[in-house]
């Protein structure tokens, strides 16, 4: 077990050292990310213009909750990974997998993990300018509790995302192009996880339908919690339909795996 | 000049020809597209569920500018866009070299490779959009202004243009720059605001420097608005436009000058 881990530790290792020629490609992501924020915040003061607040948001809680789409974002999308996945097979790199006592998708984790990593480290001066700016905006929870939902459904939230996108590049086994069907995914997910805006200023019956699509775990769900806008049952029924998500792509991820490989036909080499 | 529209031709010819047989692909690159455009149009809704005006503007002048901002965005996507976007590669490899040797311009050769026919389908949504919005408000516009506004996308298309080459130029110092590339995205996210919610330094410099703001507000405002100024939005917008293609031409030709090639 012990010898496992240290197994994957070395990929993750590997995958910080690899990942440093992308520091400057994430830096300016994240340097760029500003401007539609930027955006978001005038487009949204206009909007507050007459009146104080919009569902359940006031202009100050509204701008708090895009800062920290922001942050969940850097925390836990992954950004590279589904080209390189698909990159991998494409080119045959996967051969080496193999014939190696490694879990592909096991060493996909670690590398995911360190992009991460690697990724919050780069882009801790843009998010402390951001967060320096609106620091009167910042309301922390109140419940300590609070926190551990968070990081519980956060950390969900990362691997949903994950797994949907190691499972689309899975299909990298049986089409060569999968570019369309990545960006087709994006704008579901730019539209319903709750980038655009907050899920809850929808009408009613939207939102009953999106509670059950996976789009909305993977960023506007653990956000609610951290504000404390659900509580209770609601809590955990949102957290109990996450973990399905959870489970249920983890399956997905591994069954596409599994599928893709026996239709593999290690070209070149 | 004419030899330069003989080779455009062909490159075109090429490029639908290729894509044809792509049919597939062809297909759900429009359906991603109408995707994004129907979000647009439903976040619109969202916000104009909740107030009348965003600053003046009512909702069916939001719907305008933003089918303009669509018009634009991909009449530049179907010209321009893949190629920029290859740029980085291109240096990356090393493969600029063979483009540098083409007797033509390099910055002709590096912009103009592969059409898309795919956004030239979606940019007669985008003018679909605009129609059905001025039905919406009851605005027929006159000859002239017809004729500014198509002055006004070419603009802005020029725009997109030298933005987009100026971000894909860095990469002949950062290697792996697609983040530049996403920066496109993210600088012309704002473009479909009206520019009246803008204030402060912010909007200075999204309006002059890096001129984002104006690019389909300007047009927007030429067809709808007869009774403002059209000529002086018109002259900013020209002014704006020279500005970014200079620069983005200048910053070109001194990247080239220190670029030493990947291979050999």
């Amino acid at each position: 077990m012990v010898s496992q881990l240290r197994k994957y530790l070395k990929v993750f290792d590997i995958g910080l050292q690899n990942t440093f020629v992308y520091r400057w490609n994430f830096f300016l992501r994240s340097l760029f990310n500003l401007v539609p924020l930027a955006g978001t915040v005038f487009i949204w003061s206009a909007m507050f213009k007459d009146r104080t607040d919009i569902g359940t948001y006031t202009l100050h809680s509204m701008i708090f909750y895009f800062v920290l789409t922001i942050l969940v974002d850097n925390l836990v999308t992954p950004t590279e990974d589904e080209w390189q996945i698909a990159a991998d097979i494409r080119d045959g790199q996967i051969n080496s997998f193999l014939t190696k006592p490694l879990n592909y998708l096991g060493y996909r984790i670690s590398l995911f993990l360190s992009y991460r990593l690697l990724y919050m480290v780069v882009t801790i001066v843009p998010i402390a300018i951001v967060m320096f700016y609106f620091r009167s905006y910042i309301t922390l929870p109140a419940h300590a509790i609070t926190w551990l939902f968070t990081a519980v459904s956060l950390a969900m939230a990362g691997f949903i995302q994950f797994f949907i996108a190691y499972s689309l590049a899975m299909l990298a086994f049986w089409i060569l192009e999968i570019s369309t069907i990545v960006f087709i995914l994006y704008s579901f997910e730019y539209f319903l996880n709750g980038h655009l805006f907050p899920l809850d200023i929808m009408p009613a019956r939207f939102q009953t339908v999106l509670n059950w699509l996976p789009f909305t775990y993977e960023l506007f769900f653990p956000i609610q919690i951290y504000l404390e806008k659900i509580h209770g049952a609601k809590l955990y029924t949102g957290l109990e339909i996450q973990a399905c998500w959870f489970l249920l792509t983890l399956g997905i991820a591994r069954a596409m795996w599994h599928k893709g490989v026996r239709h593999y036909q290690a070209v070149g080499g | 000049m004419n030899r330069y529209l003989q080779i455009y031709w062909i490159m075109m010819r090429n490029s639908l020809i290729r894509e044809m047989s792509f049919k597939a692909n062809f297909i759900l690159w429009m359906f991603v597209e109408l995707l994004w455009f129907v979000g647009q149009i439903v976040f619109i809704q969202v916000m104009f569920s909740y107030v009348n005006t965003i600053g003046d503007w009512s909702k069916w002048e939001v719907v305008l500018l933003v089918g303009t901002h669509q018009l634009i965005g991909q009449i530049f996507q179907a010209f321009f866009y893949v190629n920029i976007a290859n740029l980085p590669e291109l240096v990356r490899t090393g493969k600029l070299d063979f483009m540098l040797l083409l007797p033509v311009d390099s910055q002709f050769a590096v912009s103009t490779r592969q059409f898309g026919m795919d956004n030239i389908v979606n940019a007669l949504v985008g003018v679909g959009i605009v129609i059905f919005a001025l039905v919406k408000l009851s605005v027929v516009p006159g000859v002239a202004q017809i004729l500014l506004y198509l002055v006004a996308i070419a603009l802005g298309v020029a725009i997109h243009y030298s933005i987009m080459f100026f971000l894909a130029t860095i990469s002949f110092w950062i290697v792996r720059a697609q983040g530049l590339i996403y920066g496109y995205f993210n600088l012309f996210n704002i473009a479909r605001y009206p520019d009246v919610v803008f204030g402060g330094w912010f909007k200075l410099v999204f309006s002059w420097i890096i001129p984002v703001i104006i690019v389909a507000n300007v047009p927007a405002r030429i067809l709808m608005r007869s009774l403002e100024q059209p000529s002086l939005l018109l002259l900013q917008l020209g002014a704006a436009s020279i500005f970014v293609v200079t620069a983005s031409r200048i910053f070109w030709r001194s990247a080239l000058k220190r670029y030493s090639s990947a291979s050999s």
